[in-house]
């Protein structure tokens, strides 16, 4: 008799507890063998099958069986081997033979805790739900009693500044004549630096996590935007330093250098700093993200090659945490206070320094704090729609607070202490989530952002990211990223053009460009960002509305 | 769009000329309501320079808890004043219009005029939010040589309905003007010109940037920056609060409300404060579409333009007479005389300020500094 184990399938997954099930096509597959070469799970594989077909010929019925061996794509039931639905096979496929279908009802959630060891995933929250962002419409519109502005014709000043204000009443400033005032040249008073920058810049995404051709398309996009289109668009390295010619470079000024608890890539910069030309536009102190609040930063050994240990001064093939706080540091005081003033030292007082921390109840205490240090230069909060590069999926998936309501509850406090235009608030975690940016980006303005941070969307919008709220793709973590973003696989990468990346960057700003416009004129805005105007917005449900302190609308 | 008439003069001038040049430039529906700012006053108020004039409207309960609540706070009546009430079709007859000149209470006779602001602005607003619900007390100002005087109606049938054509009410700077606040309730106080401790202003526009602009100033902790029914009050306020309480001379006020451009600032000698003020006055920009005209505690008046100049302005008159207004019309009819080619259209970087007792027009510009002078 057979023994049990041999009938026994209840430790075997099926397909339908997958989220992604290939659909392949017998008839029209080739068989190429191209989706199973490109497929970064290993979910398909070529296998054969045999076959039994009885066929009969004649004029009298004689049926005769022919056996034959056919090759085929079969789906992995490994859950190691899980299908993340990228769509990278039909990509390839010369024939339109095989996609991944999203599986609804599937209980991978139940099953992907295998050997003891917790889903861990890179990529975004898995919540297709609509956000509140994108239930927040613009009400008010300027028609009669004041026109409405032409989009298109009228002058538009989109900036905002990033650095610590001075309250007026604290600019040391002395009548040059009767009726000409002046800075006071002789005062001692610290007046922080302040830069002019676009709204909307690239969040920290980091050298590592990114592939380098991500990366330098990004770089090189914001660099053209600056120098061409002047339009004074910033971004952030994310921790793990930049490559050394660009610290020395002039470029230096449209790039936001991170330090975060693992310090990676801090030696270059420091090594760097005497020979530099510009100063970096600023400098972003990291304590948490938004996708993974209260967690640290890990760059996996897989993603450590060469080019990568360079830049960061570490062994190659080592995963690289950074813990979920600076470990010298014990309290705010320390943690923020001292942090800031050294950074401030180390460049002449000439470059603001901020914090960045991800959405949460805490954040309101922190900004109470930063209000209270006069070197503090910004709040960067990230709400919990932001995405990673490596993070456990529970960290993702249910951590963090939205950005709406934080933003909002911070931006109020300042108005109640009378700072709103002393410390900027930046935004970021979920700004375009469902493709629309410039709305977001608006509204979260107009609850009270001084500036927005965008990274997934940079992501999908410039190199095709292939992610989505379906627990899609989502591999950024192991470093076999399809589209060559977040790899340091060569194989990989290459299939990413740096030139189209910095191309599409470009194309991205200018369009946003446009449509901000295309919502600040109705609302008759054109000269100044509209922060905290309120009035300009409501949303379609009443609890939010209400939480939000804006009108409601049905 | 409301209608803006503002006259200067080294002479006394009947508020009938505002009046007249408002109903000439009037058009459509024009005539929800008027508001009047009379500075410098002339006729029977000549001899009370020195004493503050509470003017408003009450019910006659109202004006009994006035009168009590005024003399329980030391103040002396000096002289009151009331218009003759000429009942108007369309015009709603309330129980009492008044302006009332006072003494000030013995302990404030030998305060600084600082001190003594601070009371007069701080009695108005107790006496605001003591008849706030019911409407029984209704005040504009309280303030040495100011009267003001509002209602809901066409202006010319207020002008009747006040008996202004027959009145002795005389000032050297009257500011009027014609029409309601359309954006919310109609509300009285909602009605321009404003006035706070000597300065007054109103406009012609909407303000878009009105929540932030609102929320700025009423978290300075400053008493008088509350309540606000109208979009465009914020003006006055943001007048004040640049000019007499960050000292900032008043050209400043036009780059406080309509701040240039970065690259705009460099061509600048004053360019490294403008810059810093622009930051730190964000809040205070306004996004229009506004013309502003108002007045300042030294009897200096101004027009400043907001940034993209969709609203109309202009500026004209002789020495010792001239007018600001909205529409080159309201100009013809209020100083006829005037040499027509002189008349100055300010444009958006420009301020028009008019120096004390209408002897010197100049008009600086933000990126050239004082350009034209009338005298």
């Amino acid at each position: 008799m057979e023994p049990a184990a041999r009938l026994d399938q209840n430790h075997e997954l099926t397909l339908k507890d997958f989220p992604y099930i290939i659909r392949w096509r017998d008839d029209r597959c080739k068989r190429c063998g191209r989706c199973t070469a490109v497929c970064p799970m290993l979910s398909i594989f070529p296998s054969v099958k045999a076959k039994r077909t009885v066929g009969s010929f004649g004029p009298v019925p004689n049926p005769k069986v022919e056996r034959s061996v056919e090759t085929v794509v079969k789906q992995s039931t490994n859950i190691a081997n899980y299908c993340t639905g990228c769509a990278t096979c039909s990509l390839v496929c010369p024939n339109e033979a095989i996609e991944p279908e999203f599986n609804p009802a599937h209980k991978f959630l139940t099953h992907k805790n295998t050997g003891g060891h917790p889903y861990t995933r890179g990529g975004r929250r898995n919540d297709p739900l609509v956000s509140t962002l994108d239930r927040l419409k613009f009400t008010r519109i300027s028609m009669l009693t004041d026109p409405a502005l032409d989009a298109g014709r009228h002058e538009f000043r989109i900036r905002t500044y990033l650095g610590r204000i001075l309250p007026p009443d604290e600019l040391p400033i002395i009548a040059a004549d009767d009726d000409r005032l002046a800075m006071d040249k002789n005062s001692t008073k610290f007046i922080p630096p302040v830069r002019e920058i676009y709204p909307v810049m690239i969040g920290s995404m980091s050298v590592g996590a990114l592939s380098p051709t991500m990366w330098e398309g990004l770089a090189m996009g914001i660099t053209y935007l600056n120098e061409v289109e002047k339009m004074p668009v910033v971004m952030c390295s994310g921790e793990g330093g930049m490559p050394l010619r660009l610290l020395k470079s002039r470029f230096i000024k449209y790039f936001i250098p991170q330090i975060a608890s693992g310090y990676f890539g801090w030696d270059e910069i420091i090594r760097a700093l005497p020979h530099m030309v510009e100063d970096p536009c600023a400098i972003e102190i990291k304590y948490g993200q938004g996708a993974k609040p209260g967690d640290g930063g890990l760059l996996m050994a897989h993603k450590v090659l060469k080019l990568i240990s360079e830049i960061r001064g570490v062994p190659t093939g080592v995963d690289l945490p950074s813990p979920p706080t600076h470990q010298t540091k014990y309290s705010i005081e320390e943690a923020v206070a001292k942090m800031i003033q050294s950074m401030y030292m180390a460049w002449g007082f000439r470059v603001p320094v901020y914090p960045k921390i991800s959405g949460s109840k805490t954040a309101k205490a922190v900004l109470n704090n930063l209000v209270r240090n006069p070197y503090a230069a910004a709040l960067s909060i990230d709400g919990e729609d932001g995405g990673t590069g490596a993070a456990y999926n529970v960290s993702m998936d249910k951590m963090g607070h939205p950005i709406a309501s934080n933003i909002r509850d911070c931006y109020l406090d300042l108005v109640k202490a009378g700072k709103q235009n002393e410390i900027p608030l930046i935004a970021a975690g979920g700004v375009g989530k469902k493709g629309n940016l410039a709305a977001n980006a608006a509204a979260l303005i107009m609850l009270g952002a001084s500036a927005v941070s965008i990274g997934k969307y940079m992501m999908q919008g410039a190199a095709g990211c292939l992610g989505d709220e379906n627990n899609r793709c989502n591999v950024c973590n192991l470093g076999r990223c399809p589209r060559g973003i977040t790899t340091q696989d060569p194989k990989l990468y290459r299939r990413l053009d740096s030139e189209k990346v910095a191309e599409r960057v470009v194309e991205i700003y200018k369009s946003l460009d446009v449509e901000l416009k295309k919502i600040f004129a109705p609302l008759g805005r054109s000269t100044e960002l509209p922060i905290g105007m309120s009035d300009a917005i409501s949303a379609d449900d009443p609890a939010i509305a209400e939480r939000l302190g804006i009108s409601y609308v049905c | 769009m409301c209608r803006l008439s503002a006259i200067t003069s080294g002479e006394y001038i009947s508020p009938m000329e505002n009046v007249l040049s408002l109903e000439t430039m009037k058009e459509g529906h024009d005539g929800s309501g008027m508001g009047l700012i009379l500075k410098d006053l002339g006729g029977e108020f000549e001899s009370f320079k020195k004493y503050p004039i509470l003017s408003g409207i009450c019910s006659k309960s109202g004006m009994k808890e006035l009168d009590n609540f005024m003399s329980a706070a030391g103040f002396k009546s000096v002289h009151s004043w009331h218009p003759k009430i000429k009942p108007v079709t369309g015009v709603k007859l309330r129980d009492c219009y008044f302006a009332n000149v006072y003494d000030y209470p013995d302990e404030f006779q030998d305060k600084s005029i600082t001190e003594k602001e601070t009371l007069l602005l701080d009695t108005r607003l107790k006496l605001r939010a003591m008849g706030q619900e019911d409407e029984s007390i209704i005040v504009f100002s309280f303030y040495p040589d100011i009267l003001t005087l509002k209602e809901v109606g066409d202006p010319l049938q207020l002008s009747e309905f006040f008996g202004l054509d027959h009145s002795s009410l005389k000032a050297k700077i009257i500011l009027a003007q014609g029409r309601q606040n359309t954006n919310y309730a109609i509300n009285l106080y909602a009605c321009h010109p404003f006035f706070i401790q000597g300065y007054g202003s109103m406009t012609n526009g909407e303000n878009t940037a009105f929540v932030p602009i609102r929320e700025y100033l009423t978290s300075r902790g400053f008493p008088g920056y509350i309540g606000y029914n109208s979009d465009s009050e914020v003006f006055t306020h943001i007048l004040h609060y640049t000019n007499k309480v960050l000292g900032y001379p008043l050209k400043y006020y036009k780059d406080v409300i309509t701040p240039l451009k970065k690259e705009e600032i460099e061509g600048r000698p004053d360019k490294d404060f403008v810059m810093y003020m622009k930051m730190c006055l964000r809040f205070l920009c306004i996004d229009g579409p506004n013309c502003v005209i108002g007045f300042t505690p030294d009897g200096s008046c101004f027009m400043v333009q907001d940034a993209k100049k969709l609203r109309p302005g202009v500026v004209g008159g002789v020495p010792g007479k001239y007018a600001l207004v909205s529409e080159q019309c309201g100009l013809n009819s209020a100083i006829s005389e005037r040499d027509p080619s002189t008349d100055i259209y300010p444009m958006r970087y420009d301020m028009v300020i008019v120096s004390p007792q209408a002897k010197e027009v100049r008009v600086w510009n933000q990126l050239q500094g004082w350009t034209k002078t009338m005298n």
